[in-house]
């Protein structure tokens, strides 16, 4: 395969690996050695043993890759390579390296051999979070007009973070109290899942009344969605999940992470900047029996399009036809009318129809609370003996997962929904947030029209309700929003309206037409 | 067999739904569904608190309690609480505050001079206490060695083998306690690691092993070390009780360092729970050694993009604090002394327990209970033992015969000591 000099040369390099003592790993290794000299070691054998005797294809195949890399090596260096030399080094860090594998002691020498051994060697750069990568490029960007629409993270009118006032009065009470931070049970803060539950339901709804929900705390949105999706694999094993085309991103992750299968309904119609209606009930049809829906309870992530009341009836009865289960992800309850009860209209039909569902519920934008990761996953059984068998299960994937969840967030919570001063002050200051975002979609929608001379009805943005617009802009058209105006969205032409002050709406008028009429 | 069982069940419910009206009221999903067995060391706490009695005693969870038998709240964490209060923070940890708590985490491990932390030469990512991190290590394991196996001690933290069973990661088990000595079965232990398949993956608990309380003295783990090179194992560390053992962090990193020193690339999940007292704020640390920064950059990609599908990003209270208190000269100070004080509480209750056995004139040894390490002590009391403890005292702690000493205190010793002799006294 090579010619002699080349395995010189090449053992000659592996010797090097044996003298590189540039990293402080060291390992000892028994070598053969000659009759002759007993303290010379015959540089050939150390390669051979390593091609030799590494079993797994990978490091054979490294160290072939190894070798011949060596070869090029040789090539550029006319003459000997030089002990620690820095190219030798470098092309060390380079490639992979090879733990030299000691499963049988030939020699009486110990060599002192400097081994760089990860395990981890193969391990690549995960992907970048789309929605995640979008701020962290705005803050990279030093143009003064830049606009972050990417995250949905509420923003005031001077695009500055809020945190409510209720939520420091409830973090003021608590610094006060200095409650201690023992355990909570695995399924959560007894006093945040009662509330939770009733805020979802309402007080006096019958599963709350009958103890038909079984209600765990869980980290926000996605913890929540992960115990839902764990619960399913265990316990309906090939069922599949549908979700929404599109749906939030990270919501494929989970269930991949989960192991559950799933595929999507149509929902997004393009051509209307709608929903399309007739394709969602259709594959929802069509999907096997005993199929779990994933349904937006309201503020659908990312396209801001809501099925009307008559459409969630017309929804209800094809899921009952096909005796699928609804499965809610209610991340917006109260930002997206500014109600509360309104916004949980849909679960409640569902409930009222005497369905079994389960439901994820997050506090990160209705409460500010996105770092404090609180939320809850409700399972509304046919029976209380239903719903306590359930919640056990559900304690029983917790447990292995993060034993029981966080404190902090869930006592804010209970402090807030569970005093009725603090909770009609919460509800004051929901309806300013959402307004503040009906008032932002007016003056887009204004701005818009006003300024597009070709007559493009752009009313998709009015009825789109919650954080998020999707304007129908292409790939290609969002890149152009972010290279050429500043504008950070996400490529599937999602905004976050959150992140818009009137101030901006002009500006990001001018943006959207220049993109949407001018790039293709 | 169970699984194939539920999927029939589930199976004929489907089919049996298919003929049932669609006007009926609520289908029920979850006939199949069963009851989930209790937690075992969970379910000691939830039936001690149901009991009524004046005199009873948990000994079951490790949480610590004051001699007043008390939850405590560390002083630091009071004055970091004060300090953070009305910190405002974007929407996830943000980046300058998750990447201060994984420095002073890992700076508390390995020594603060530790080659590897100033080339970030490691990847670190904060985890929801120890669970957590060993969950996501367990996670990554799968995702990177999907063949391989966890080799756990007998006995260990039951929720261990959850964890790693839960992502799927197969456990064996390897001899670790001996139940005659009371003590470490190291001849047992060395020849379960020697007969281990080379390169496999080993949880050790560096130091205060949950539940026995045995560790391995300085000598042993070197020679565990060596034989770990040897063998090429994986070892990933299990750190819950850093200076609740001895008193002093670094002493009870000693374990660590010395396979740091014979050049072993670690993991290790590290909990604040216990020796910040922050149980229900759920904040650790979760390292891995690596070869160079890039490879470091790529690891901590992928455990963050395993978090990102479990629960996004971690609690930010939590982090605060720590990083606050670990970065504060003044607060971490106070923390090694409250540190020692919550140790030597534990001590003195050992010894004090162990006294007053022998003064009752009980016909067992119990040095075990001085010899042992931690917060918790492998008492030796059979089942039925324990369940005599439970009935007729009212002393709670886990089948396992595992007392926590936390619970210990002035003012129940001797009711305690009185207990245990009552039910060991004729052997």
């Amino acid at each position: 395969m090579y010619s002699a000099s080349a395995i010189d040369k090449a053992t000659e390099f592996c010797f090097l690996l044996c003298h590189e003592t540039s990293y402080n790993y060291k390992y000892s290794i028994r070598v053969p050695v000659t009759e002759s000299n007993p303290h010379h070691c015959d540089p050939i054998i150390p390669l051979l043993l390593a091609m030799t005797i590494i079993p797994s294809k990978m490091m054979a195949s490294t160290m072939l890759s190894l070798v011949s890399a060596a070869l090029p090596l040789q090539e550029n260096h006319k003459g000997k390579m030089n002990l620690g030399s820095s190219d030798c080094s470098s092309f060390l860090r380079k490639e992979k390296r090879n733990p030299f594998m000691k499963t049988k002691s030939f020699g009486r020498i110990n060599m002192a051999i400097a081994v760089n051994t990860s395990r981890f060697e193969g391990v690549t750069m995960a992907p970048p979070d789309p929605i995640l990568g979008v701020s962290e490029a705005f803050r990279a960007d030093n143009s003064e007009m830049k606009l972050n629409l990417g995250v949905g993270a509420y923003r005031t009118e001077e695009l500055q973070p809020y945190v409510l006032n209720v939520v420091k009065k409830a973090e003021n009470l608590m610094l006060e109290r200095g409650e201690n931070k023992e355990y909570l049970p695995i399924e959560g803060l007894a006093a945040f899942n009662k509330v939770t539950a009733e805020l979802l339901f309402g007080a006096g709804n019958p599963v709350i009344e009958q103890q038909r929900v079984a209600t765990v705390q869980g980290l926000s949105g996605t913890g929540s969605l992960r115990l839902a999706a764990a619960l399913i694999e265990r316990y309906f094993p090939g069922a599949k999940v549908l979700i929404s085309s599109p749906t939030w991103g990270n919501h494929k992750n989970i269930f991949n992470d989960a192991r559950v299968p799933w595929s999507e309904y149509r929902y997004y119609d393009p051509k209307t900047v709608g929903l399309d209606f007739d394709g969602m009930i259709s594959d929802i049809k069509a999907a096997p029996e005993g199929s779990f829906v994933l349904l937006h309870g309201c503020a659908h992530n990312p396209t801001g399009i809501d099925p009307t009341p008559e459409q969630w009836e017309k929804i209800a009865d094809v899921i009952q036809e096909k005796n699928h289960i609804p499965f809610f992800d209610v991340a917006y309850q109260g930002f997206a009318s500014g109600s509360l009860d309104a916004d949980a209209s849909s679960v409640r039909l569902f409930a009222a129809r005497g369905m079994e569902l389960l439901v994820a519920q997050s506090y990160s934008k209705n409460l500010g609370l996105y770092a404090e990761r609180i939320g809850a996953i409700n399972v509304v059984c046919s029976s209380a003996d239903a719903a306590a068998r359930v919640k056990s299960q559900l304690k029983r994937i917790a447990r292995p997962m993060y034993s029981n969840p966080p404190i902090h967030g869930a006592r804010i919570v209970a402090n807030v929904v569970g005093d009725p001063a603090l909770f009609n002050e919460w509800k004051e200051e929901m309806e300013l947030m959402a307004g503040r975002i009906k008032n932002v979609r007016q003056k887009l929608f204004d701005s818009l029209s006003a300024k597009d001379k070709c007559g493009k009805d752009w009313s998709f943005i009015l009825k789109q309700i919650g954080m998020f617009s999707f304007t129908g802009l292409s790939k290609v058209q969002s890149e152009n929003m972010t290279n050429k105006w500043h504008v950070y969205m996400t490529k599937d032409g999602r905004i976050s309206l959150a992140g818009l002050s009137l101030a901006k709406c002009e500006y990001l008028a001018d943006a959207i037409i220049d993109s949407f009429h001018c790039v293709s | 067999m169970q699984r194939r069982r539920m999927m029939i069940k589930w199976a004929r419910d489907t089919v049996r739904r298919r003929f049932m009206s669609t006007s009926a009221a609520a289908i029920d999903w979850w006939d199949h569904v069963g009851h989930a067995p209790k937690d075992p060391i969970m379910s000691v706490t939830e039936a001690f608190l149901s009991d009524t009695s004046p005199n009873k005693i948990n000994l079951g969870v490790g949480a610590y309690r004051d001699d007043d038998g008390r939850p405590v709240v560390l002083q630091c964490v009071r004055d970091g609480e004060v300090k953070i209060a009305g910190t405002e923070f974007l929407e996830s940890v943000s980046a300058s505050v998750s990447s201060k708590l994984v420095e002073e985490s890992v700076k508390l491990i390995y020594g603060k001079e530790a080659d590897f932390i100033k080339e970030g030469r490691f990847a670190g990512v904060q985890a929801l206490s120890g669970t957590g991190a060993c969950r996501l290590f367990a996670e990554f394991q799968r995702r990177f060695y999907p063949q391989s196996r966890i080799y756990l001690p007998i006995p260990t933290w039951s929720n261990h083998h959850n964890i790693w069973r839960d992502a799927q990661v197969p456990g064996r088990t390897f001899h670790y306690y001996h139940p005659d000595s009371k003590g470490l079965h190291f001849a047992a232990l060395m020849d379960d690691i020697k007969n281990a398949p080379d390169r496999s993956f080993f949880l050790l608990h560096p130091c205060a092993h949950n539940p026995t309380g045995v560790d391995p003295t300085e000598e042993q783990w070197r020679e565990i070390s060596n034989l770990f090179k040897v063998k090429n194992h994986f070892p990933f560390f299990d750190m819950a009780y850093q200076g609740f053992a001895s008193g002093d962090l670094d002493k009870d990193a000693k374990a660590i360092r010395i396979f740091l020193e014979d050049g072993h690339l670690i993991g290790c999940a590290q909990s604040f729970a216990k020796n910040m007292g922050l149980y229900g704020h759920r904040v650790g640390c979760l390292s891995v050694l690596c070869v160079d920064a890039k490879q470091a950059v790529a690891i901590k990609s992928q455990l963050q993009h395993i978090t990102r599908a479990m629960y996004s990003s971690p609690p930010v209270h939590g982090i605060l604090l720590v990083s606050t208190i670990l970065s504060d000269p003044h607060l971490k100070e106070l923390w090694k002394k409250e540190l020692k004080v919550m140790a030597n509480r534990i001590h003195r209750m050992r010894s004090t327990l162990h006294e007053s056995l022998k003064k009752l004139g009980s016909p067992l040894n119990w040095d075990h209970m001085t010899n042992q390490v931690g917060m918790f002590c492998f008492s030796g009391l059979s089942p039925d033992q324990v369940n005599r403890l439970v009935k007729e005292f009212h002393i709670y702690m886990t089948y396992d015969g595992r007392i926590s000493m936390a619970g210990v205190t002035t003012s129940n010793v001797s009711y305690l000591a009185n207990a245990i002799h009552e039910v060991t006294k004729f052997g």
